[in-house]
């Protein structure tokens, strides 16, 4: 039996599990990737210098630029890509590209979800349920 | 998401594959959302330059566009976000043979689809404004706050892959902005300082975007002591779209929808937050820079013929020892050209390109190509975004860029 199970209102996508990378900055493929490094290039995010790839994003919310919505896609293609991403708020361009490019994704909780969720914890989300479950605390 | 017998029929594949996929992903992103149903749309606007496209993306447009027998075809008039390069001026930015080829390849797709190649993020300036209440599908993050705030249209940020299926099923989920609720101000600010330049609207706009803070955040704005000009409020909507995602805003007295604080519910909210200039000054401070120029950029959004006009005065008996780029639309080029302001431009040693941004451009590549990292802008939208592509941008007057591009030194 888990310690934490967080439901979301927004979510699309698979089953997937994985390790979370939280922080409580927003997110763009744009403005913060380096998407042939894999890695978060922007360098006053939290994240700068850490692999996304596989990884589970759980930021705070989805920042300007439409390129996400094609980005998703794109890194999907070469396998440098989240596994899936977790939002306290979310706007339309990630919801689109995640549906485009197969990421799952889930926003919108009664908590903040990056207060919530430990950085490094095993995370399990179910789209259909709409929910985050924490499997395990950082190793 | 309910259907009406079209939509079904679109649905079932009536209007072949591609119609089929293009509905079944509007429908994901409608449910995401809880739309009830579609809104028909009267205009689209792609976003799709092929650094964000890649080579899948540009092969999923190809697969789109080539269909079993006739390619499909758009049913509302579909234009295009600036493209990834200048092809005549390529070489200049140091761009490789193989990114000009996915571009190629890219605009003959979208030729296929009856897509018009209009390459500007200020259509609102150049080609047709959207009227008040006009429902559209329109990407560029400036584009849709301009478009909601200054015509008051009705549009969402549709990313490229939604806008394209917008195109080609006439009509997009009702969620968001197309709701009147949705409208409605959240968000209660004052300025004491009205800005003076166009990086003055943009830095305004950053502070505003910033605290606003995520997507369905909908700031009123007081304080401002005369209306801004086109351009100002072209350069305030895209720096707040950067900085907060914001896709809707208003200033009273200003934008259609605000004509009065109540108009827009705002006289209930509590004033949130004051900016004035010291705020200004920070945001400033936090790009620094050390002093050197490698490149002048203005671009993101393009310029406007009044921003050539300007900027051409500013270059008059001037030679640049830094490069020095200016950015604009295929509409504005000609018209750049015939009234002399190119000539004034690039006399003094700059570049006026057309049809793409330079964010939209490979700048990573760019910066490598040319050693290109400590660049100069007037656009507070360019040195948001530019600080994750290596670069160490700083937010200057147009003025003053054109200062350092002259003395290889920012003030």
């Amino acid at each position: 039996m888990s310690a934490v199970i967080l439901t979301a209102r927004h979510a699309l996508g698979r089953v997937v599990e994985g390790l979370a990378l939280v922080a409580h900055d927003g997110f763009s493929a744009r403005y913060d990737l380096d998407r042939i490094a894999g890695v978060f290039s922007r360098p006053t995010h939290a994240l700068a210098g850490q692999s996304y790839v596989d990884r589970i994003l759980v930021l705070d919310t989805a920042k300007g630029g439409v390129a996400t919505a094609w980005m998703l896609h794109e890194m999907q293609s070469r396998g440098v890509v989240p596994r899936a991403i977790v939002l306290n708020t979310v706007n339309p361009i990630l919801a689109q590209g995640a549906a485009f490019g197969g990421v799952t994704l889930l926003a919108g909780f009664d908590v903040d979800v990056t207060a919530a969720v430990a950085h490094g914890a095993t995370l399990r989300l179910d789209p259909a349920r709409r929910t985050l479950e924490v499997l395990a605390a950082p190793g | 998401m309910r259907l009406n017998d079209e939509e079904q029929a679109l649905l079932a594949g009536a209007a072949g594959e591609a119609v089929r996929r293009a509905i079944e992903h509007q429908i994901a992103v409608g449910d995401f959302f809880g739309a009830a149903d579609f809104v028909p749309v009267t205009q689209a606007h792609v976003m799709a330059d092929t650094e964000s496209l890649g080579e899948a993306g540009v092969a999923w447009l190809e697969q789109l566009s080539a269909g079993p027998h006739a390619p499909p075809q758009v049913r509302v008039p579909t234009i295009t976000d600036p493209r990834g390069t200048d092809f005549a001026r390529a070489a200049e930015l140091g761009q490789a043979e193989w990114m000009l080829a996915l571009e190629r390849r890219a605009i003959a797709a979208f030729r296929r689809l009856g897509v018009t190649m209009t390459d500007t993020c200020i259509h609102y300036q150049t080609i047709a404004a959207p009227t008040r209440g006009e429902h559209v599908a329109f990407g560029d993050t400036g584009v849709v706050s301009f478009s909601n705030s200054v015509c008051g249209a009705r549009s969402n940020f549709e990313g490229g892959p939604s806008a394209i299926a917008a195109a080609l099923t006439g009509r997009t989920p009702r969620y968001g902005f197309h709701l009147d609720a949705q409208r409605q101000a959240t968000l209660r600010l004052r300025t004491d300082w009205t800005p003076a330049t166009l990086d003055d609207w943009g830095a305004l706009g950053a502070l505003v975007g910033r605290h606003a803070g995520h997507y369905w955040q909908v700031p009123v704005l007081e304080g401002l002591e005369r209306p801004p000009s086109s351009d100002e409020l072209k350069h305030f909507a895209a720096a707040m779209a950067s900085f907060g995602s914001t896709a809707l805003f208003h200033l009273v007295g200003v934008t259609p929808e605000a004509g009065r604080l109540a108009d827009v519910g705002g006289e209930r909210l509590p004033l949130a937050a004051r900016f004035g200039l010291d705020e200004v000054r920070a945001l400033r401070r936090s790009w620094a820079g050390d002093g050197g120029v490698d490149v002048v950029v203005f671009s993101a959004p393009q310029l406007s013929l009044f921003e050539l006009r300007t900027l051409a005065g500013l270059c008059e008996g001037r030679r640049f020892v830094r490069p020095l780029l200016a950015v604009t639309s295929p509409q504005v080029k000609p018209e750049s050209d015939r009234l002399g302001f190119t000539a004034a431009i690039e006399g003094a040693g700059g570049s006026v390109l057309s049809g793409m941004c330079f964010y939209q451009s490979y700048a990573r590549e760019i910066a490598l190509a040319r050693g290109w990292r400590r660049l100069v802008t007037n656009s507070a939208k360019l040195v948001n975004i530019l600080g994750g592509y290596g670069y160490a941008p700083v937010l200057r007057s147009m003025a003053a860029c054109v200062e350092a591009a002259e003395t290889g030194v920012v003030a």
